[in-house]
């Protein structure tokens, strides 16, 4: 078994393996690397390096894509924001 | 109208109504009322990805990308900081540089921080965004962001979602006519005539959402606006006649008995 670590991944904890890269997570999530842009510990990085960084406890990791919008729908769109979601 | 293209920072659009993904009961209906609309750019907010439930389908699934421009926006931003991030976001996710810039100021109105966003889009050009700003109907900030680069302006029509209408139409002339870029109408549309309307002040495109989207029937609101914006563009160039207080008749009276 493969030792682990506790990182955060959209706001939640999670458990990964401690060799894994954020490639791997993403993988691992089943979340396709086209049209997804990655926060690492609040530093946006480039597809291209997905594979090359690796992950380490107490990393936080945002997840974004793209969802209807066109117009915000009130407050309830500020609560949702992961920015406000802390 | 044929060969009317709108023609923003080189890049050349074909449709004059622009519409946004939100408020749609389910991804088909959203599809159907884009190809009903005629629009070729569509909006699209930068959220988390759902990683709880992958079985979630995405929107852009339903969208083709070679049919459609994708304008990501900073919906839901209150601050600087908070757009700048979001729109940095948004192109790391790879779509382009475009980006509609909104940083609200209240939750009740959603007007617009127009001094936070002149301070957005200035650092965001900078960056090499194609920044279209989300503004009030105030031609000296429309000018101050023209003046930090923004290539068009949007300023809105009424509150986001309120289905007023015009609400200003004197103001946004004014913007018309002082401002030498792309004007795009945003937010606060009702119906067709509103699209129309904003059409005929002389706007190069109307963007709207609710309008559509809370339509009873959104797909058949959609037709209608596309015809709207439509009508309102040849009206615009064809020119109206002048308002005169009495009559003139259209039948000579020559040949009467």
């Amino acid at each position: 078994m493969a030792e682990t670590i506790q990182i955060q991944v959209n706001g939640e904890a999670r458990a990964c393996r401690a060799d894994a890269t954020v490639g791997d997570l993403l993988r691992d999530l089943a979340i396709k690397t086209e049209r997804v842009a990655v926060e690492l510990n609040l530093e946006i990085l480039d597809r291209k390096d997905f594979d090359g960084r690796s992950l380490h406890a107490g990393d936080r990791l945002e997840i974004l894509s793209f969802i209807g919008g066109g117009a915000p729908m009130g407050s309830h769109v500020r609560e949702r924001g992961f920015v406000h979601a802390e | 109208m044929q060969n009317d293209p709108l023609i923003i920072a080189g890049r050349e659009f074909t449709s004059r109504l622009w519409v946004g993904t939100g408020k749609y009961k389910d991804f088909a209906e959203t599809k159907k009322a884009i190809e009903a609309s005629g629009a070729d750019v569509v909006t699209v907010a930068v959220r988390r990805v759902n990683i709880t439930d992958r079985s979630k389908e995405n929107l852009l699934d339903y969208l083709d990308p070679k049919k459609y421009i994708i304008l990501p926006n900073t919906a839901g931003c209150y601050n600087v900081e908070d757009a700048l991030r979001y729109a940095r976001l948004a192109r790391a996710a790879g779509v382009s540089d475009l980006i509609k810039l909104e940083v609200l100021g209240d939750e009740r109105t959603l007007f617009p921080d127009t001094a936070g966003l002149i301070e957005a889009a200035r650092i965001l050009v900078k960056e090499g965004f194609i920044v279209l700003p989300y503004t009030n109907d105030d031609p000296i900030v429309a000018q101050k962001l023209v003046d930090v680069g923004c290539p068009a302006v949007m300023p809105l029509a009424a509150p986001i979602g309120s289905g007023l209408g015009i609400r200003n139409p004197y103001n946004l002339k004014i913007i018309m006519e002082m401002i030498k870029v792309p004007i795009i109408v945003d937010a606060g549309v009702g119906t067709a005539s509103d699209a129309a309307f904003a059409m005929e002040l002389g706007a190069d495109a109307v963007l709207m959402n609710t309008a559509i989207a809370g339509a009873k029937d959104p797909i058949a609101m959609a037709e209608a606006m596309k015809y709207g914006v439509y009508a309102g563009r040849l009206a615009y160039k064809a020119g109206r006649i002048p308002r005169k207080l009495y009559a003139t008749a259209s039948s000579p009276i020559e040949g009467m008995l």
